[in-house]
């Protein structure tokens, strides 16, 4: 039984190729618009508290939530208040999206050595100087940590709105009567591969960031 | 494949006599939460506490086990790291469905996949926790005269509880957010109903918001007793 | 092993670490006689903790013997050895997560002493370093102060009763005022108790308070000189030694006597300043410049006059 599903699914991939790609394509369309929105939320957020040493419950509260949020209720109810659609599940995965994002961007920058940021005050950098050219650069790695965990996850969640009419990888997953039991298979290696590349391209980025901070480590 | 089912052909569930509440979908009937307490919410929650403890339970064996070999052969520790972390990204979804050749559309594969969740969580945990005992403590346990055996016992495993507890907490908490995708795969733990409500043509709202706010009590629920367990355990970290 | 105090020979002991050419210890020979405070002083790379771990076997000889009264460390089952002798570190290494009656309790636990008796033993022992044997007690490591923590420290080495202790630069981390202080309890409790030591320190003004004997080491672990303080300060053997205890060494031989030790003229009461008799002759000697006075007035404990200390029979 191995065998005969993973051997239909790498038949299934070249004979399906362009609608995977384009499957794939509307997947990670969605994750990559809910991950920049929830960018643009969580990033100053973190990054205001996290300089200004406050809200600690906060940014606990708000990873603690994020956990216990299952992502399929939250799936289902973005769908049953909005209906189904691209933004409307955009938002669900974006509800998702912020807390790691933002519990990470906020120990990332709280985190940062009191000494390198109050010599940089010191020596006359404005506050906004002292986060972007020393908070930022030196939390950099752990803020990316956040970012692929928030990648991961929304890729993930992502693929569940699929199955529930949301398009993309998910769609195929749960038409097997459609695709066949190669097509749902060859759908799950092209999610877990999506997954496993962003993942891998945000550790690349983070190393070089972590590199750049310790150059002999 | 029971996932079909959602996007092939619906299963309508059977109302009975619909009040006012069910015949407008409404977010929360008392009126079936009371009928169906014990047919359906009970039960998919005792099933899910089910599969969250025996998957972080055999996580937690195996991250153990792999932490001590990570910890007597060092250079195990980078690829047991990359090992668990590839294991962590692939979507739930793709991996519960991967894993059906393996051992069938079973509850088996869906402890496979959470197990293999928890372990990223707490392996990490266990070997910093472990790795965390100051060298100075460990050179007076050594000094006094402790064997190896007691000091792991008496030293560095009561030390390394604060990490090793914060990584349980963090894997039963995720466990029980994964385990409703479980669902796609079996009937089984309280992603059942979730399921059922949201592949409901109209999207059957009160089963949703039920399910999933127990799911979602659970999760906090565990979180504060983990918590509260924590504290307990390790009176030592209160002071100061 | 007896539990009172024991005798400590080096003979020979050598350490030479895995791939190194040059000895951490050379053929290292010394005798601490039972119940003296013998410290190992000496630079950087002396070898110095290293002979001490040698002790207690946390560092295996290269060859050589170290004998614990006459008989071989190898012979000891190491457990048991280091059970039975007291280790106290610098950084002292509390156990965060156990009170301090559990980190004192900690060898008598493992050596199976009834709960009363390690009960008391503790309430013992705190009272003998300074600390308050029922408020201290259930308090964690986290709770006290640096000195607090290395009296923990120095009574948990003292908790089986050992026959020797090692103290390895127990009280480098710790700042001056608070480190005299600690010197000088340390030495109040040496009085009591009676065990044989072996002090490791950098400080030569730390070994020449404490010790009843100073071994000094230089680069490669080789014995430069091995003698009372008096004998070190007053008659180096060589350069070495004599840099090494510093171009004051003839003042710092005045901390070694009080005024009580000196031949004193007869008291005459003409303001001159008062100083107890327990005044060591170098503060004495400070006094007398500072005020620029020719005679001192040593006083009792009671503050009676025992008699004139003359500026130069300080310097005699």
């Amino acid at each position: 039984m191995v065998s005969s599903a993973f051997v239909d699914a790498f038949r299934f991939m070249p004979s399906h190729f362009s609608l995977l790609l384009e499957k794939a394509a509307q997947t990670a369309e969605l994750a990559f618009a809910a991950l920049a929105i929830a960018l643009l939320i969580a990033l100053p957020i973190g990054l205001w508290l996290g300089h200004r040493h406050r809200g600690l419950p906060l940014a606990l509260g708000v990873s603690s939530l994020g956990r216990s949020l299952p992502s399929v209720v939250l799936i289902g109810l973005g769908i049953a208040i909005l209906g189904v659609g691209f933004w409307n599940n955009a938002l669900a995965l974006v509800v998702l999206a912020v807390p790691p994002i933002l519990t990470n961007t906020y120990f990332a920058v709280e985190g940062v050595d009191s000494d390198a940021v109050e010599a940089a005050r010191g020596i006359g950098l404005t506050e906004t100087q002292i986060l972007t050219r020393v908070e930022l650069p030196l939390g950099l790695p752990l803020l990316l940590a956040g970012l692929r965990i928030a990648a991961v996850f929304v890729i993930a969640t992502a693929t569940i709105a699929g199955i529930f009419g949301g398009g993309g990888l998910g769609d195929i997953m749960a038409r097997q009567v459609t695709y066949g039991l190669g097509g749902v298979f060859a759908a799950a290696i092209w999610v877990a591969g999506l997954a496993l590349l962003t993942a891998a391209a945000l550790a690349l980025v983070q190393r070089a960031a972590s590199r750049r901070m310790a150059p002999r480590a | 494949m029971t996932a079909q089912r959602f996007a092939d052909g619906p299963v309508i569930p059977n109302f009975g006599k619909p009040s006012a509440c069910l015949r407008d979908n409404g977010w929360f009937c008392t009126d079936w939460i009371h009928e169906h307490w014990g047919d359906t919410l009970q039960p998919a929650l005792i099933q899910h506490i089910q599969l969250t403890l025996i998957a972080v339970g055999i996580g937690f064996a195996i991250s153990f086990a792999l932490a001590l070999v990570a910890l007597r052969f060092g250079f195990l520790d980078p690829p047991l790291g990359v090992f668990t972390d590839f294991l962590y990204t692939i979507p739930s979804l793709a991996l519960f469905q991967l894993l059906v050749p393996l051992s069938g559309v079973t509850v088996t594969t869906v402890e496979i996949a959470l197990v293999s969740y928890t372990l990223f969580i707490l392996y990490r945990n266990i070997v910093v926790g472990l790795r965390s005992v100051p060298p100075e403590v460990l050179e007076s346990a050594r000094g006094m005269g402790l064997t190896r055996r007691q000091t792991f016992l008496r030293v560095e495993l009561p030390l390394a509880m604060p990490a090793i507890l914060a990584g349980l907490r963090i894997a039963v908490v995720a466990t029980i957010s994964i385990a409703t995708v479980a669902a796609f795969l079996i009937e089984d733990g309280l992603g059942a109903p979730i399921f059922a409500a949201i592949g409901t043509p109209d999207l059957f709202k009160t089963e949703l918001v039920a399910a999933g706010g127990l799911a979602i009590l659970l999760a906090l629920t565990a979180d504060a007793l983990l918590t509260l367990a924590q504290r307990a355990l390790t009176p030592w970290n209160r002071v100061r | 092993m007896p539990t009172e105090a024991a005798e400590l020979v080096f003979d020979e002991a050598t350490k030479v670490y895995p791939g190194r050419d040059a000895a951490a210890v050379d053929h290292l020979s010394l005798t601490v006689p039972a119940g003296e405070i013998c410290v190992l002083v000496g630079p950087s790379g002396g070898g110095k903790t290293t002979a001490l771990k040698l002790v207690n076997r946390l560092i295996p000889l290269t060859s050589g013997y170290i004998r614990i009264d006459g008989r071989q460390i190898g012979d000891y089952d190491v457990t048991e050895l280091r059970r039975s002798i007291g280790y106290v570190i610098q950084q002292v290494g509390l156990f965060p997560h156990m009170t301090i009656e559990g980190n004192i309790g900690t060898v008598p636990r493992l050596l199976g002493w009834k709960r009363e008796r390690i009960r008391d033993r503790v309430g013992e022992l705190l009272e003998l370093v300074g600390l308050d044997p029922e408020e201290d007690r259930k308090r964690f490591p986290a709770e006290l102060s640096g000195g607090q923590r290395q009296r923990v420290g120095l009574a948990r080495a003292l908790a089986a009763n050992p026959a020797l202790m090692l103290m390895d630069e127990p009280f480098g981390a710790i700042d001056p005022i608070v480190r005299a202080r600690l010197q000088d309890e340390f030495l109040r409790l040496h009085r009591e108790v009676r065990k044989t030591v072996v002090f490791v320190t950098h400080d030569v003004d730390e070994a020449i308070k404490v010790g009843d004997r100073i071994a000094i080491l230089r680069e490669g672990g080789r014995l430069a000189q091995y003698d009372t303080p008096q004998q070190i300060l007053e008659h180096p053997v060589d350069d070495f030694v004599a840099d090494f205890v510093g171009r004051d060494r003839a003042l710092k031989a005045l901390t070694l006597k009080t005024l009580g030790d000196l031949e004193l003229s007869p008291a005459t009461d003409d303001g001159l300043p008062r100083l107890s008799a327990d005044t060591s002759l170098r503060d004495a000697l400070a006094v007398a410049v500072a005020e620029r006075r020719e005679a001192l007035l040593v006083v009792g404990p009671d503050g009676s006059p025992l008699g004139v200390a003359k500026r130069e029979d300080l310097l005699r």
